[in-house]
């Protein structure tokens, strides 16, 4: 196990806090790491507390939880951590709570990134998701709040989104437990491989999907293979050099140790 | 920062070229594409009949957020929260200090009966089984009954219309509308409300939310201030209605905190963190149904119980201390009364004594212990030495000087002082900054010193 | 029945409660402005106005089924496309909306 966290601060610096996380891609001796993502105010706390049995504080406003939490639960004989983040509405956080957020999805390679999502207005919450099948395909979906949805008489068919995103797709409603069995079931079959994915990936208009496969030839080289290199590409493209000069320097023994916030440099002046 | 310069990055090097020059309409385009996608997808997956305006919320959030009724709801509904809190706590406090008290004269007794030295005694029953029970007993029932009653509100989704109300006074202190949220998060715990800080993204207003976080009374002072609010205040007028006026004493303190907050922001946007209002969007999440037991359980166990846990960790030790302080002489005064003469001057300017300071100082730790270090104070310096009773309480408090004035000047300097332990190690960490840490600790403390000796002055002219 | 003709440049701050209309550009730029392309605010989206603060100030609107409230100062760098809708005031004095 690697011990790296990432943060990035608010000019989009991208450093490197020490904490402790799995990195994918070896061999599993021990838990497979489960990611809980999500727009704020979705449920993801709540299952995480179903799931793990522990009590992360939930409460009804988005921005409830700013630190990342970890938890463990046990499914047919595999043991899982389960990782509550903080909510965001996108991968291109501002805040530091989304920040970590966004890092832990990105650069700690959960094994499996499990999307909450709220059923009364799947559109909104359907943009992050996108976003995060663009860098991982190992990604379940949760629309949660089922019960809310069906009082407020909206319908949504499961099924049909499975099939357009390519990715499983389980109903539930955490606060009473329902769909969770399921959840975990379908995590399993992840894991033992049995459900593959085949995430739909967002197409871009013609000029930008031709610079796209243009400047993606150019940057693979660099990248290391565990990152997504059209993802990488996106954000090249849409002037994040951060993300690029961070791939580039974080290899063994050059890592920038620089933990002061910029916010305490930019206030002191 | 230890970024590299972009032109020592080969892959950077590589790919300018190819990069295009409108990178802002690149971006528009990234996202309209997804959203494009994410619209058509849920086109086909979700049916609706939904219309918000319809809507129970519509209705609901008309009335909470209304322009003539948002302001007095909120008002209201902390005042009624506030009252049963009162009212519930004052019977089983009264309740459990008699039983704690009726368990420490047997203690005493076996102590006794079993010939320890008075030292041994001293330490453990009158130090740290004394503070114990005053802890619990004073703490206990209002916050078991507080927290369920604030969690109901938050869980409904109260507080983001609390802060949709109360944006535009943020906004013309220059602050965070999302600071209403931090410290709503801070009359529960100013630690946990400083953390929470971390939803406002400008770190200008971020610092602004972590310095004022203070002003919001936490969970170790509200039971100090509904104490010294029924024992003082309550008594000043007739029983029947001596809940309502000591809720009123609360509820006026909390505003004098909001204010302070409101104000301190509109002064640091103004000095030390000058800058304009940054950017604010708050979503408004629909109302949901609390779940009552679940609440009652979990506010029960995760918060009371764990705030309490805290409380008797610091108060065990800090009653220890205080019990050696107060029986250690130099000469003939104890070390204890020593401190307090020399704090006594200020103490006596600030409207009140040295004794009292001394506990606020060993409060530093957590101020759930200041009112047991103040009893144990009184008690290793006067005459009385039992104190068995919420009532006989009020008696040593008046038996040592105290007027409602006092009263008065230890609830705003238990308002305005500095942050206890755990919320100063939390802003140095949420800062990284030792400066800010100290400008955190002594701005409240220097406009607590204002404030108290302006009340005192103030009051004595009126009295006099 | 009042008919409102509304004619550019229209930001979201002039429509009215109750009213709705097409967002057609952004002027916010940077981080801003990605936060609120992220909420669903884009080019072409529909945004309904719910109500105002207490104060006048933020107003609360209807965006891609949630309430996002924003302060006044940030929804005039919203652009607006005049949209079809007809301001009644009926009786009580409140405003409704009709769809044409
Ligand atoms: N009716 C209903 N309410 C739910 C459900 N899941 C969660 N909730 C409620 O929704 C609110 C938000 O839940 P949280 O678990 O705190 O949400 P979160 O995603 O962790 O939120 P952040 O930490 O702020 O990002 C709480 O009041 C929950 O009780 C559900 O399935 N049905
Ligand atoms: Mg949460």
């Amino acid at each position: 196990m690697l011990c790296l966290s990432h943060m990035k601060d608010q000019k989009g610096e991208y450093m490197i806090e020490t904490a402790s996380l799995p990195i994918q891609g070896q061999e599993h001796t021990g838990n497979f790491v489960v990611a809980l993502a999500g727009n704020p105010n979705v449920g993801k706390s709540t299952v995480f507390n179903r799931l793990t049995g522990l009590n992360q504080h939930t409460g009804n406003w988005p921005g409830k939880t700013v630190i990342k939490a970890e938890g463990t639960f046990s499914h047919r004989n595999q043991r899982y951590t389960l990782v509550d983040l903080p909510g965001t509405y996108s991968l291109h956080a501002s805040s530091s709570d989304e920040q970590v957020a966004r890092d832990f999805i990105c650069f700690s390679r959960p094994d499996i990134t499990a999307v909450v999502c709220d059923a009364t207005c799947l559109e909104r919450n359907l943009n992050l998701v996108l976003q995060i099948l663009e860098i991982t395909d190992q990604v379940v979906l949760c629309v949660n709040l089922l019960d809310e949805a069906e009082r407020k008489k909206i319908h949504v068919d499961t099924a049909m989104l499975a099939h357009q995103l390519g990715i499983p797709v389980v109903g539930t409603a955490a606060r009473s437990g329902r769909g969770l069995s399921k959840l975990k079931d379908v995590l399993h079959d992840m894991v033992i491989g049995k459900i593959a994915t085949t995430p739909r990936q967002v197409v871009y208009d013609q000029e930008l999907e031709t610079s796209i496969n243009e400047i993606e030839k150019r940057l693979t080289p660099y990248l290391p293979n565990w990152i997504n290199s059209r993802w990488v590409t996106l954000r090249a493209l849409e002037g994040d050099f951060n993300i690029l000069e961070y791939i580039a320097c974080n290899r063994p023994g050059n890592c920038p140790q620089q933990i002061l916030p910029e916010e305490v440099a930019l206030c002191l002046q | 920062m230890s970024t590299i310069k972009n032109q020592e990055v080969p892959i950077l090097r590589e790919i300018e070229p190819l990069l295009p020059d409108d990178i802002a309409n690149i971006k528009d385009r990234i996202v309209s594409s997804i959203y494009q996608q994410a619209e058509d997808i849920s086109a086909r997956v979700v049916k609706t009949e939904n219309s918000y305006q319809a809507s129970l919320e519509a209705r609901l959030d008309g009335i909470l957020t209304s322009r003539w009724l948002g302001f007095p709801i909120m008002l209201l509904l902390l005042t009624v929260v506030l009252w049963i809190t009162i009212t519930g706590a004052n019977y089983p406090s009264q309740l459990l200090a008699s039983g704690l008290f009726w368990i420490e004269g047997h203690l005493l007794h076996l102590f006794s009966t079993l010939g320890a030295p008075a030292w041994l005694t001293g330490i453990l029953i009158q130090g740290m089984y004394r503070s114990l029970a005053w802890v619990v007993s004073v703490m206990l029932p209002p916050m078991a009954i507080f927290f369920p009653l604030f969690t109901l509100l938050e869980d409904l989704g109260y507080l983001p219309r609390v802060a949709f109300n109360m944006d535009n006074l943020f906004r013309r202190a220059g602050a965070h509308g999302k600071q209403c949220l931090t410290m709503c998060m801070g009359f529960g715990c100013n630690a946990a409300g400083v953390t929470s800080c971390r939803i406002i993204d400008s770190p200008r207003e971020r610092l602004i939310a972590i310095l004022t976080n203070t002003f919001s009374i936490c969970n170790g002072r509200f039971p100090t201030l509904i104490a010294l609010a029924t024992i003082f205040m309550g008594t000043l007028i007739a029983r029947a209605y001596s809940s309502i006026l000591a809720t009123l004493v609360v509820v006026a303190i909390i505003m004098t905190g909001i204010l302070t907050t409101l104000l301190v922001s509109y002064f640091l946007s103004r000095t030390l963190l000058r800058g304009v209002p940054s950017f604010f969007v708050l979503e408004l999440p629909p109302f949901r149904k609390p779940q009552l037991g679940q609440i009652l359980i979990r506010s029960l166990l995760d918060r009371t119980l764990f705030v309490l846990w805290r409380a008797i960790v610091i108060a065990a030790p800090a009653g220890a201390l205080t019990w050696i302080l107060a029986n250690s002489f130099v000469a003939d005064t104890s070390v204890f009364a020593l401190i307090a003469g020399w704090l006594d001057p200020l103490g006596q300017l600030m409207g009140m004594d040295g004794i009292i300071l001394i506990a606020f100082l060993l409060g530093l730790p957590a101020n759930e212990i200041i009112l047991p270090i103040l009893i144990m104070g009184y008690l290793s310096v006067g005459t009385m030495l039992e104190l068995d009773s919420i009532n006989a309480l009020r008696l040593l408090l008046l038996d040592n000087g105290w007027t409602w004035i006092t009263a008065l000047c230890v609830m705003l300097f238990s308002l305005l002082h500095f942050p206890c332990g755990t919320t100063l190690y939390t802003i140095f960490k949420e800062t990284h900054s030792a400066r800010w840490t100290i400008v955190a600790a002594l701005l409240p403390l220097a406009l607590g010193i204002l404030v108290t000796s302006m009340v005192n002055q103030g009051a004595q002219l009126i009295m006099r | 029945m009042t008919k409102i003709v509304i004619s550019d440049p229209l930001s979201l701050l002039n429509i009215p409660v109750g009213g709705s209309a097409r967002v057609k550009t952004i002027l916010t730029i940077g981080a801003n402005r990605r936060r609120l392309l992220d909420l669903g605010l884009i080019p072409g989206s529909q945004v309904e106005v719910i109500r105002r603060s207490p104060a006048g100030n933020p107003t609360a609107y209807l965006i891609k089924g949630t309430v996002i409230a924003l302060r006044n100062e940030d929804a005039r760098q919203i652009l607006v496309e005049e949209a079809d809708y007809v301001m009644s005031f009926t009786h009580e004095g409140s405003e409704r909306r009709i769809y044409d």
